[in-house]
């Protein structure tokens, strides 16, 4: 380790020294200067951002610059990733304030437990190296354990966290099982090193081929694939909202980066093998996910599976394994990231005291309560629609012409029809807001910078939509 | 011809921009959003004028073009234009933005600034399709103008709106995402998603089936076609009279367009080998839905019924010039087929419009579309009468109005292709006298039937206003339509070319 490597990792650095920063800070601050754990949290993310998007000097050279004996990568793909990682990090920080003070939630634990699951993102995002990966994916599921556990008297939540910690400690298992066999079959570590040997001995080493499956396993896990789905619906329903918001959000950025690590960047050459794989449960996925939704009543729920099938769409980019395809994905993954955090801050403004909406139906003629309120709910849900010029249609667009162009003409046939279904459920959402009539009249009132930031989120997902060349251009450009 | 200024798109964006001011003017002053909104739509359509002054109807170029890039990644571009086609259905679009506004003004008192953004977006999304000649910037705007709509049906709808609304929207949907993966295997044959370069791509037979079936699914559900008709009467029905109108006069006319613009060049083999499908389904609508409309008790219903026959003549006239061409190689007829078609689209966007609105200024005054509830109207309103007398005529293809020029243009141009396609086509003529006489006689004629009716109250003069435009409208077509023709006859005559000349590679 010496400097050089230090400076590589900025960004990591930063997040991690206000982590532990915060920790301390919290000791130290009275109850009512709280606001000051929150504003740091905001300025840590911003600050990250700045130092990340500063680049390296190496990186403008070569693309990509290696750390720490080539266990850490840094390059386009995972700065463009943190960088949206930060943005989402803000958002459930706003999102979440007024929430967790009512809830009695508003202490250091939150921000710090969130910013160490960042940080396991971050560290994922960078991976070169097995044990990186799993470094990296431990520190921020063992995070995001604690935080579903935050409300601790609340039987659905620590119901969810044991669920989650039980499935997600299985699914790590599975991980480190599949690790070995890499291990064994190619005698390296290093995700380099694994593709050469990979490439040499093909699929016929049945060894290789059993270890990605296992690691297929994992990464659906934490996708949220079916089959590998089960915890999703009870954990959206049980854990804190805002926890659900983080949860729904930032991780599945870490999430498309380990599979990008571990599938492209290592096993490249077993394509014809991985992508089998995920075509089985991006195709249960996008199926279960939306039909499932359409039967939901709970708002939490129905997101729940919702994301189940968008994580569908992001493998349908990822499977047909050229550029083009990855950067759909991760066009995908981001604007969905963005999009969930919008809609879950929706809902937990909606499920915070003095609301208290947890079904569908409380949200009956909310353009009558909130006009603003219902046309930004509105905006979140057309877009998880796909219906242009909203971001989300030009995700799916992308997604969609990659799978054609792979020649899987079929997925797309099927995944368009199940989007139509999808759309159903989301109309539904406009249909209770615009069309049914309020059960209760009264207005509801929005904190300002609650309503300044939704606000951005939602005109982000049209601006996004209509000016979407510089972020397809981006995601294009660093595969 | 290009002009310095980008008319274009300020046609789109001028009512995007209008819609914005429109919302921030608030519920509380509605007065102030319904003007604001006829003033945004009036100057778009003084604008648009420009269109057909500016317009060169001696080539069959795109003209008023503009080109920027949108998604250098993908070849996809802002990329507007007009021809003979578009243009006259763009200036359609405009009127009725007009019109609808008016339409709806003292009607509407709940939410009105939503009411007239609404209608602002629809019509900005609306003059995107007929002007995109990108293909993936065509679909942006097909699918945007379902929002708007979908909003208008559900939220100031009749009793069974959503269900109507929710019909509309996935229908159209589902339509439209079989055409996006025709677009996308388009794109990735051609590098491009510019349409005009799609017209010259050779495709072979299979690639050329398989798209022009993912398009007529989209444009079978939009025009509609018989069996996937069903959406429209529903959404007739339980939408406010401006989204009747809107949806009848200009909306339709996007599945019509889209098989001129999309399925009749890109993929003329098999267009050609798959007329008879299109042409049996024209057919069908023809017949089957003339006397569907008989039996209606709805008016709404009714006129929504009789505007899936009419598209089924547009239909049949743009697809009949496949067996002209093949019965005679000169394609004698072709030409007044496709003609024919352009001029019942056009046509018909008058006169289904003013007959929704006249439906609309009944339901206004009596809360009832059911035919049984009138009789005796002339009595009580003989100003009202004549114009919607007008307008029936109009409907039932009565010469010296607009909707004898398109029928008669399709029928004589299905004789030069086999005698029992016109023999059907001419079903028409029959059942749509039939089906309109039967509801004027019910509707307007006879005694007062009841006290509801003897208390009805003549048009005022913004229902007069409206009334007239469409009138003069209507009768200008029919007395003169050569203008509207000429406009369109040398893109007509591309477009034969096109798909006269096989692509197959």
């Amino acid at each position: 380790m010496n400097l050089q490597d230090l400076q590589i990792v900025a960004p990591e650095l930063i997040v991690l020294i206000m982590a532990c920063s915060l920790l301390m800070l919290d000791l130290f601050l009275s109850p009512q200067r709280r606001g000051i754990l929150h504003l740091v949290s905001i300025l840590t993310m911003a600050l990250a951002a700045i130092i990340t998007l500063r680049g390296h000097p190496a990186l403008e050279a070569t693309g990509t610059v290696m750390a720490f004996a080539d266990t850490v990568i840094r390059d386009g793909m995972g700065d463009l990733l943190k960088v949206f990682a930060y943005l989402t990090m803000i958002l459930v920080f706003v999102y979440s304030r007024h929430y967790l003070k009512q809830f009695n939630m508003y202490r250091g634990e939150f921000y710090s437990l969130a910013m160490f699951a960042l940080l396991g993102a971050m560290v994922l995002i960078s991976a070169a190296n097995l044990i990186t990966v799993y470094m990296g994916l431990e520190l921020m599921a063992l995070s995001l354990y604690a935080m579903v556990a935050l409300k601790r008297d609340d039987r659905r939540s620590s119901e969810a966290a044991m669920k989650y910690f039980i499935l997600g400690s299985m699914a790590s298992g599975f991980l480190l099982y599949g690790m070995s066999m890499v291990y064994g079959a190619t005698g390296s570590l290093q995700i380099s090193e694994i593709s050469i040997a990979a490439a040499e001995q093909g699929s016929d080493n049945m060894i290789l081929v059993f270890g990605l499956i296992f690691m297929v396993v994992a990464m659906a896990f934490k996708f949220g694939l079916v089959p590998f789905h089960m915890w999703v619906p009870d954990l959206y329903e049980g854990a804190p909202a805002p926890v659900v918001l983080f949860i729904s959000s930032m991780p599945k950025l870490a999430a498309f980066a380990m599979a990008i690590r571990l599938l492209q960047d290592g096993l490249s050459s077993l394509h014809h093998d991985w992508q089998g794989m995920l075509i089985v449960v991006a195709v249960l996925s996008i199926v279960l996910g939306n039909l499932a939704a359409l039967a939901q009543q709970n708002i939490k729920r129905m997101l729940a599976y919702s994301t189940i099938s968008h994580m569908g769409f992001v493998m349908l980019g990822l499977l047909s394994g050229t550029a083009a395809g990855f950067g759909a994905s991760m066009f995908y993954v981001i604007t969905y990231a963005l999009m969930s955090a919008g809609a879950f801050g929706v809902v937990i403004f909606m499920s915070s005291k003095g609301v208290e909406a947890e079904n569908l139906s409380d949200y009956r003629g909310m353009n009558q309560r909130n006009p603003w309120f219902a046309a930004m709910f509105a905006a979140f849900m057309l877009s998880m629609a796909g219906i242009p010029v909203f971001v989300g249609f030009f995700a799916k667009w992308l997604v969609i012409q990659a799978v054609v162009d792979a020649g899987l003409i079929w997925l797309a046939l099927l995944a368009v029809v199940f989007s139509v279904i999808g759309g159903y459920y989301y109309l539904r959402v406009i249909k209770i807001m615009y069309f049914d009539k309020a059960k209760d009249e009264t207005p509801i009132q929005v904190p300002s910078d609650f309503r300044a930031v939704l606000s951005v989120n939602a005109l982000l997902m049209l601006v996004l939509g209509i000016f979407s060349a510089p972020l397809i251009a981006a995601c294009m450009a660093v595969f | 011809m290009t002009t310095s200024l980008p008319l274009l798109s300020i046609l789109i964006w001028l009512p995007l921009l209008g819609a914005v001011v429109v919302l921030l003017a608030g519920n509380q002053r509605p007065a102030l959003a319904r003007w604001l909104a006829l003033l945004v739509a009036s100057v778009t359509l003084l604008l648009s004028l420009q269109l057909w002054t500016g317009f060169d109807s001696t080539t069959a170029a795109m003209q008023f073009t503009e080109l920027k890039a949108w998604i250098p990644v993908f070849n996809v571009n802002y990329h507007l234009g007009v021809d003979g086609f578009s243009m006259p259905l763009i200036l359609l679009t405009t009127i009725f933005g007009v019109l609808v506004i008016v339409a709806g003004w003292e009607v509407i008192k709940d939410r009105v600034h939503q009411y007239m953004a609404a209608f602002l977006v629809l019509q900005a999304a609306l003059t995107g399709v007929f002007a995109a000649l990108d293909g993936l910037l065509f679909y942006v705007f097909f699918e945007a103008m379902l929002v708007p709509m979908f909003l208008l049906i559900g939220v100031w709808g009749g009793p069974n709106r959503v269900y109507a609304a929710v019909k509309f929207f996935l229908y159209t949907f589902l339509g439209s995402v079989f055409m996006l993966i025709g677009l996308i295997y388009l794109y990735l044959q051609s590098g491009s998603f510019n349409i005009l370069e799609w017209h010259d791509l050779g495709l072979s037979m299979t690639e050329q089936k398989w798209i022009f079936l993912g398009m007529l699914a989209a444009f079978a559900v939009k025009i509609p076609m018989w069996p996937v008709h069903t959406w429209l009467p529903d959404a007739h029905v339980e939408a406010p009279t401006g989204g009747s109108i809107i949806l009848a006069a200009v909306m339709l006319k996007v599945g019509g367009y889209g098989f001129i613009r999309f399925s009749l060049p890109i993929t003329p083999d098999a267009s050609n080998m798959l007329d008879w499908v299109v042409i049996g389904l024209s057919l069908i609508a023809v017949v089957y839905i003339g006397f569907v409309a008989l039996v209606q008790t709805d008016m709404k219903k009714l006129i929504a019924y009789s505007s899936i026959t009419h598209m089924g003549f547009v239909t049949l006239g743009l697809f009949i010039a496949f067996s002209i061409f093949r019965a005679s190689p000169d394609g004698f007829g072709a030409a007044m087929g496709v003609e024919g078609a352009m001029m019942q689209m056009i046509s018909h966007g008058f006169i289904s419009g003013a007959l929704f609105f006249v439906v609309g200024v009944l339901y206004d005054r009596m809360h009832s579309r059911d035919i049984a509830d009138y009789g005796g109207v002339a009595n009580v309103m003989p100003w009202f009468t004549m114009f919607a007398v007008l307008f029936f005529m109009a409907n039932a293809g009565l010469p010296g109005t607009s909707g004898f020029v398109g029928e008669f243009m399709v029928i004589l141009a299905s004789f030069n292709a086999s005698i029992w396609i016109a023999f059907f086509a001419t079903f028409t003529l029959i059942l749509g006298a039939a089906y309109n006489l039967w509801l004027v006689k019910r509707v307007f004629f006879g005694e007062v039937k009841n006290e509801n009716v003897s208390r009805l109250r003549d048009i005022n003069s913004r229902e007069v206003f409206i009334l007239t435009v469409l009138a003069v409208a209507v009768l200008t077509i029919g007395l003169y339509p050569q203008p509207l023709l000429n406009v369109m006859h040398v893109s007509v005559e591309h477009l034969l070319q096109q798909i006269t000349q096989t692509k197959i590679i």
